[in-house]
């Protein structure tokens, strides 16, 4: 693969631009004028755990971009429809790989058009410090599994190029296990961070009394298993055991939807709860613990 | 007939300034606010709004300064019940004491403390607005009723609600008083915390379909509490949720929880969704989205200590 286009310049695509411009040759399609200008003309800086800076094409329309054989969808949730219909009508021999939290976002994508599809989930992240300035903080993998129309080497095939670029990546022959499991810890830890104020922390595994997180959690994490089983998917890691062992490690994390909240920002729980939710509906399963999750945060955002 | 509040905060305030104003009536006020204190002691403690009144009860920080009364009239948040009662109760060593307090479970912690418990709701509301000054937002009743544990005379409950009616609180003695105790609860537990986890005003969280849904499900469940206790509701809270959402009375109103969330005070969750779970743990009914919000509230209070 010599030509890849990445979709979204926020911290996660600018960590593929820049690391893939090493390898391939990178454009990026950006949603903001003085974005694409910025990176044209200064190149992507990078900073924390690499020191450079690729220099690559980036506009914001795709008819001023060569043809790229990898297009990575690395928008966040809520542009993701507005990020497909630029993509719309454009390079149709190309795959298309979709990075988002929850599930659904390949299917969104391919309404837009007929591409192959890889679907992926990453955990790497980093600090934006300007339009072409980017941190790469935590150096956590990229996992890709087929979908429309792709086979697992395609998938083998896209996490070489990532391995080779100097960024992490695995590639899965069927990566729903992996992503449910991520999925049922996102929309448990995300929703109950957001809407408690807590990082995920020690209180988010604590059983001891009858008013303790823990049992909020793992109930929540238990209709997530439900609608997974019901889905036809075998789960991977169990999220419980993700949750109990995220807890124990030294510092907090702090779950992207409460930092969405605490900057009053629109939150991924559409992509993430709400995928979840779309998936018990579509299987017949009751979910009335993730739904009320759902409208709290739906509702909190309304407050605003 | 002497009575004492103890916890002049709002609600207090308006039972003493309204009973102080009964020449029959000896009025003390029991509170840990020193300038509210001092003010009522230096030119009363005024209500304004809903009624303006000018009470002029003894009001002490002294539990130990309270004489031997009738009847005390519990007013503090639930979480201070313990204490409060714990330094007061000698005053009722042959004095009922009725509570008027949110949620359930604060008779049985009075009655650990004192021999005659009078079980309470009232529907009254206001604010401290500064000290020995109280805006009393909205008028209402309040029943006082039985606690088999530890019961009072009800002759001695019917003198209490009289003295208040009296003094322009009105109320009534009955011998089961958990009908109204309950329909308050489950309305509270039903709508204060939706305000406090979403950040929303009483009116805005009814206008939201799935946040209206969620408080009818939260009351389903705490009916269903109450209905295993052999409890009738004197009303459904149904209708007290879409009554307060009017524009015309508490659209704009941030719940009490909300207002604690905001200033970062405890709240009373542990009476409210926390008693419905206790209760319905005792009485075999299940209650998971009371068990889910009390947890998601107790979650929020731990974050403040971060």
């Amino acid at each position: 693969m010599k030509r890849v286009c990445i979709v979204g310049a926020g911290v996660i695509g600018s960590l593929y631009a820049a690391y893939l411009a090493r390898v391939a040759e990178v454009s990026a399609l950006t949603r903001r004028e003085e974005h694409a200008e910025a990176l044209r003309e200064r190149g992507l800086r990078i900073s924390g755990r690499g020191d450079f800076t690729a220099q690559l094409a980036a506009s914001t329309s795709a008819d001023d971009l060569p043809e790229p054989e990898l297009v990575i969808v690395a928008c966040k949730g809520t542009d993701l429809e507005a990020a497909a219909e630029r993509l719309g009508g454009h390079w149709p021999d190309a795959i298309v790989m979709t990075v988002q939290n929850g599930i659904g976002a390949g299917e969104i994508v391919g309404r837009y058009g007929d591409w192959r599809q890889l679907n992926a989930v990453t955990f790497m992240s980093g600090t934006r410090h300007s339009d072409n300035d980017v941190q790469y903080v935590l150096d956590t993998a990229t996992w890709i599994g087929p979908a429309r129309g792709t086979t697992p080497d395609d998938a083998r095939a896209v996490a070489d190029l990532i391995n080779a670029s100097g960024l992490k990546a695995e590639a899965f022959d069927d990566l729903r296990p992996a992503q449910w499991s991520k999925l049922i810890f996102n929309a448990t830890v995300n929703t109950v961070a957001a809407l408690t104020g807590l990082p995920h922390d020690a209180h988010f595994a604590a059983l001891d009394r009858p008013d303790d997180l823990g049992h909020l959690v793992k109930a929540l994490m238990d209709e997530g298993k439900t609608v997974a089983a019901a889905s036809g998917v075998e789960l991977g890691e169990d999220p419980w055991e993700m949750n109990v062992l995220a807890t124990q490690r030294g510092s907090a994390h702090y779950p992207s939807m409460l930092e969405d909240v605490e900057a009053h920002r629109k939150t991924e729980i559409d992509l993430i709860t709400g995928s979840l939710v779309r998936a018990a509906h579509a299987a017949g399963v009751p979910v009335p613990l993730h739904e009320t999750m759902e409208c709290l945060v739906k509702a909190k955002e309304a407050s605003w | 007939m002497r009575v004492c509040i103890i916890g002049c905060g709002a609600v207090g305030s308006l039972f003493a300034a309204n009973l102080a104003t009964l020449e029959d009536v000896e009025v003390w006020a029991f509170d840990l606010n020193e300038a509210h204190v001092d003010a009522i002691n230096r030119d009363g403690l005024r209500l304004t709004g809903a009624g303006d009144v000018v009470g002029h009860p003894h009001a002490t920080t002294d539990a130990a300064a309270i004489p031997p009364c009738d009847f005390g009239i519990v007013a503090t948040k639930a979480m201070h019940t313990s204490g409060a009662i714990a330094a007061t109760a000698h005053a009722f060593a042959d004095g009922c004491v009725a509570t008027v307090q949110n949620g359930i479970g604060n008779e049985e912690v009075l009655a650990e403390h004192v021999e005659r418990v009078i079980r309470g709701t009232t529907f009254p509301a206001g604010k401290l607005t500064a000290p020995g000054v109280v805006q009393w937002d909205v008028k209402g009743d309040t029943t006082f009723g039985q606690f088999d544990s530890k019961p009072s005379p009800f002759a001695a409950i019917e003198q209490l609600a009289d003295a208040c009616t009296r003094g322009g609180m009105p109320a009534k003695a009955v011998e089961d008083a958990r009908g109204p105790q309950w329909r308050k609860v489950i309305f509270n537990a039903a709508t204060n915390p939706l305000g406090a986890l979403t950040g929303l005003t009483h009116g805005r969280v009814c206008e939201r379909p799935d946040l209206r849904a969620l408080a009818t499900r939260l009351v389903d469940e705490g009916k269903a509490v109450a209905a295993a206790q052999g409890i009738e509701l004197d009303a459904d809270p149904e209708e007290l949720i879409d009554y307060a959402a009017r524009k015309d009375v508490a659209y704009d109103h941030k719940a009490s929880m909300l207002q604690d969330v905001e200033a970062r005070r405890q709240t009373e969750v542990d009476f409210l969704n926390g008693g419905i779970v206790g209760f319905g743990r005792r009485y075999g009914v299940p209650t998971p989205a009371h068990e889910s919000i009390w947890a998601l509230i107790k979650g929020m209070e731990a974050s403040w200590a971060q």
